[in-house]
């Protein structure tokens, strides 16, 4: 009788550690990596860290130091502009794609296909595409123009103001498929005894939609935002290709304004500086986005 | 007998190991020299360096000219493992010796008589505190301008001497119905027409005090402005559809014939050949306005890092001899085309523009018209360089003012080297 | 599926729309693959002379064979074949084993939860967004000191760390979806940890599965950055070899075989996708996107 209670007390006990000794290690790698390395970026942007980490502390001189630089400013707004209507654009068009995908078509599958592939590529391979159909001289304005409509014009790569929407077309071009499977698949995971007893109701189509099915593809949404973010967030290699922040640094994004100060002008503590701004700007909107979805789960 | 055989097998995977490390030096190379002309310009060395008996690893890395490669760079050191040799060039070699980590080659230099053969200009930026830490590879002139007579034929113009000259010619050229200035709108090849300008406008001395010594005082002046204004007075002589226009395609608007002239370093010169175009005939190469007493540089080089394999440091040693030997000069200098950095070498094997190239190498060396180029890394830091470049991109691609431009030139500079 | 009270056969004006619309999508999805395409089996003369849509006069399909067999790279003349093999090798273990971990994080996040497990979750999600760049340098000296910088399993445990974050939240996800009284009545009887993943959970998690490797291959497979910066010369992935193939800094750029060596580069990743596509639609209707 002991020896069985004292077994199954070390199983228990066993059972209540081994999940986190399980979740250790990512737990571990996720502090050291990823916390800690945010630490350390954190305290070089306040030491004069030029070509190579120094560890000469100087305060809050670099931030200052960013913001007073014209091309931050324009990194930043870019960022609002490009963010914002990239995870707009792809929602909205993947949603779009979704819902007229669900409702029975033959080529289903190709389309899918056709739609998810450019997630697959990296940016590197196509971007080069991309900014030939996008120049004036060689892509969409040139071959329309060829069409007979001589007086059409397609030039926003090329102008200041308007780069950036170029880098957002390319962005929604890659991402949105991946937005449309995830919709897709919420679609389909919708009770369908739900939609029919409000069709029986009387409601109208677009109505069934707006009340009933979108909002239960709100956790959909929160992956969607989540992933989306993400991807903003890093584009680099887009931005890199497409226009190289041109003309100018009129399409300059923080990343490469980061990329550019720690790394090719050997101003490691700017960049530094600039990362650290890029997180809190981002945290400052996905923290209280995961509180209220997180806390909504506890009850669902 | 398991045993006896075990213990055989491990000796000879000992001496396995041994004899994999103890033959011959290994030197890792860190280049961004990685396709056409370029690379077939470093299987020369290499061939060089393997016939003497040494192995050399290729750690390739490609864009931005170098800016990824530097990247790796900062990467591998900091890691702790540098490569044994690497492609770094102007002012960013002070700056990597100053971390200590480079030896120094004033063996090789010495035997060689290295400090007779090269510029002293170019020489000093090879130095730290006096000791050769880097070897040079080539030499490519800046200001360049590429001409097809064909066009200013065609619109009654002459190849422009002066700047004043030149808006004349754009003008004709332009009436005949062609783009006077074939341009790409990259940051980089701004900053190379800008800073020809600037030393074309201002003279030698005030690129210098402007793009090398980066004073201040001297890049909010009123020569500032003018320079500024002729560079912004360019860009309706240009094409709408410059902005992010790689080098080579605007070098191809000429060479088919569709612009007049492209500001741009020998390097285009590849370009024409590879079109069969021959110089004199289908087009020339004439020193930008205003430039002819200047020779802007660019040269490329290699450091070495500081390795403790004596086999290792042979190799070194062996590879700086080797780029400086007249013969891989030669090689190397006709396949990339640029001209060989020292003197000495005989011209026979080079075209015409090379030939005329090595000689203003020659001739501005010793009148002071030989400068390091400010765009291709040659002159100032790269925190002073990337704040230059973001002034001047800026203002050639909005409507600010040349005075407001000048002065944020200047402040630029100055957090720049704060 | 909505039934909108109409026949499904006749081809409505509703449902040419419909049809109309996502054609002229599928137009722009496919735009820029077309292009590389056709530019890739053009020669370079016609592509100095011809536009971008214009269809190949005399298709050749050397570009492609100097991509993959002898482009230059650097000091090697074996184009890409070599680089692609480093890619393969390293990603399938990286691909591998930040899925397994994903999987049995996942599991605990979801059926073992325990005090702070949720402040654990969304801390790694949240650790998802930093730029990568931030890390290189603090990752080199790391990787130096653990003797692993230049290394393929360098590389590949860098992939690993920072997949980690999706790959939980995916097998979190989904694993929320299944019934807890399932878990619950295994314990019960008796089954542990151990074994209740291994004989619950594992056999229903194939669509999860696909879509967390469909997701890390293309993740891993496509990363640049870290790729150029933990490996060198004989460990580079093919990524870095095609940005040495197409970055030439001053030399004659070749299009068509830039544009071969990118499509043959992105074949693995779009094979895993129009193979496994579909698995990735059902995975994600399976609930790897609930919440």
């Amino acid at each position: 009788m002991k020896s069985a209670e004292r077994s199954i007390n070390r199983l228990a006990v066993l059972e209540t550690a081994l999940p986190r000794i399980v979740v250790a290690p990512s737990f571990v790698a996720m502090v050291v990596f990823i916390y800690g390395f945010i630490l350390w970026t954190l305290y070089i942007s306040m030491t004069k860290s030029s070509f190579l980490p120094s560890y000469d502390f100087v305060g809050l001189t670099n931030y200052f130091k960013l913001w007073r630089i014209d091309r931050w400013w324009v990194a930043v707004r870019n960022l609002l502009v490009y963010g914002g209507l990239f995870i707009f654009g792809c929602t909205l068009l993947g949603l779009f794609l979704a819902i007229f995908l669900d409702q029975k078509i033959r080529i289903e599958g190709a389309l899918r296909t056709i739609y998810l592939y450019p997630l697959a590529l990296s940016f590197v391979v196509t971007g080069t595409a991309w900014k030939w159909i996008l120049n004036p001289g060689l892509g969409i304005e040139r071959l329309v123009r060829q069409w007979g409509w001589s007086t059409f014009t397609f030039d926003w790569l090329v102008t200041s103001e308007m780069a950036i929407y170029c880098v957002v077309i390319a962005a929604v071009w890659q991402s949105s498929g991946f937005v449309m499977a995830m919709f897709l698949a919420g679609l389909r995971g919708i009770d369908d005894a739900v939609i029919k007893a409000a069709q029986v109701d009387g409601a109208s189509l677009p109505r069934i939609y707006r009340k009933i099915i979108i909002p239960s593809l709100r956790p959909v949404f929160f992956s969607t935002v989540i992933i989306l973010t993400h991807i903003a967030i890093k584009s680099f290699d887009l931005v890199v290709v497409l226009t190289r922040g041109g003309p100018g640094y009129a399409s300059d994004l923080p990343a490469t304004f980061m990329y550019s100060y720690a790394f090719t002008r050997g101003q490691l503590a700017m960049g530094a500086a600039s990362a650290m701004m890029m997180f809190f700007m981002v945290m400052a909107v996905i923290v209280p986005y995961l509180y209220s979805e997180l806390r909504r789960k506890r009850y669902a | 007998m398991i045993r006896t055989i075990h213990r055989i097998i491990v000796a000879l995977a000992v001496v396995g190991l041994f004899a994999a490390t103890a033959v011959s030096g290994e030197v890792e190379v860190l280049h961004w020299w990685t396709s056409g002309g370029e690379a077939a310009a470093v299987q020369e060395l290499q061939k060089m360096l393997e016939k003497e008996g040494h192995t050399w690893k290729d750690f390739a890395v490609a864009g931005g000219a170098g800016a990824n490669a530097m990247t790796a760079l900062k990467s591998r050191v900091v890691s702790g493992n540098p490569p044994t040799a690497a492609q770094v060039k102007g002012p960013q070699i002070q700056e990597w010796a100053e971390l200590g980590v480079l030896s120094n080659i004033d063996d090789v230099a010495q035997a060689e008589g290295w400090d007779d053969l090269v510029p002293k200009v170019v020489a000093d930026i090879m130095k730290y505190k006096g000791h050769w830490v880097a070897v040079p590879v080539n030499v490519h002139r800046i200001n360049w301008m590429w001409c097809n007579p064909e066009i200013f034929k065609k619109a009654g113009a002459q190849y422009p001497r002066t700047w004043d000259d030149f808006f004349v010619a754009c003008e004709k050229i332009k009436q005949a119905g062609f783009i006077p200035v074939a341009f790409g709108g990259q940051p980089w090849q701004e900053a190379t027409v800008w800073e020809t300008i600037v030393a074309g406008v201002g003279g030698p001395g005030f690129y210098q005090s402007t793009l090398v010594k980066a004073d201040e005082e001297a890049l909010a002046s009123p020569t500032m402005v003018k320079a500024m204004e002729i560079f912004k007075k360019i860009k309706p002589y240009t094409d709408k559809n410059a902005p992010g226009r790689d080098w080579n395609l605007a070098t191809a608007m000429v060479i088919k014939g569709e612009a007049a002239m492209q500001f741009m370093g020998d390097w285009a010169k590849g370009e024409f050949t590879a079109a069969g175009k021959v110089p004199g005939r289908d087009y020339d190469a004439l020193t930008a306005p205003d430039s002819n007493d200047v020779f802007l540089f660019n040269v490329d080089s290699f450091i070495m890092f500081e390795v403790k394999d004596p086999e290792a440091q042979k190799a070194q040693k062996a590879m700086a001899r080797l780029i400086m030997s007249p013969e891989f000069q030669v090689a190397f200098n006709v396949s990339k085309g640029s001209i060989p950095v020292r003197s000495g070498i005989s011209q026979e094997p080079f075209d015409a523009v090379a030939i005329a190239s090595m000689q203003d190498f020659e001739a501005t060396a010793l009148n002071g018209g030989l400068m390091p180029s400010m765009a291709h890394e040659m002159a100032v830091s790269p925190a002073i360089r990337g704040a230059m470049f973001d002034v001047v991109t800026n203002f050639y691609n909005s409507d600010m003012p040349a005075e407001e431009a000048a002065r944020k030139l200047a402040a630029a500079v100055q957090e720049a080297k704060m | 599926m909505l039934e909108t009270g109409r026949s499904r056969r006749r081809m409505d004006p509703q449902r040419l729309l419909i049809y109309g619309v996502l054609l002229i999508f599928a137009l722009y999805f496919l735009l820029p693959l077309v292009v590389m395409l056709m530019t890739s089996v053009k020669t370079m003369d016609e592509i100095r002379m011809g536009n971008l849509i214009s269809l190949p006069r005399h298709p050749t399909m050397e570009p492609w064979i100097k991509a993959w067999d002898y482009a230059t790279i650097g000091v090697t003349n074996e184009g890409i074949k070599g680089f692609f093999w480093n890619s393969i090798r390293m990603v399938v273990p990286a691909v591998l084993i930040s899925t397994l971990i994903g999987a049995v994080n996942g599991y605990v996040l979801s059926k073992w939860r325990f005090k702070g497990s949720d402040t654990f979750f969304a801390m790694l999600l949240l650790g998802c967004f930093i730029p990568f760049q931030v890390i290189l340098l603090p990752m080199a000296r790391t990787l130096g000191l653990l003797g692993l910088a230049e290394s393929f399993w360098g590389l590949v445990f860098v992939h690993t760390i920072y997949g980690l974050a999706f790959t939980t939240l995916f097998f979190r996800n989904y694993y929320v979806a299944v019934p807890d009284e399932l878990v619950k009545a295994a314990r019960i009887d008796g089954a542990g940890f151990f074994r209740i993943f291994m004989r619950i959970m594992l056999p229903i998690s194939k669509p999860i599965f696909m879509v967390t490797i469909i997701w890390q291959t293309t993740q891993i497979w496509n990363d640049f950055l870290f790729g150029v910066c933990f490996s060198t010369g004989e460990t580079q992935p093919v990524t870095v070899a095609l940005n040495n193939l197409v970055n030439t800094s001053s030399s004659v750029k070749e299009y068509n075989v830039d544009m071969a060596g990118a499509i043959i580069a992105a074949l693995p990743t779009l094979f895993v996708y129009f193979v496994a596509g579909k698995y990735f639609v059902r995975g994600l209707t399976a609930g790897a996107v609930k919440g």
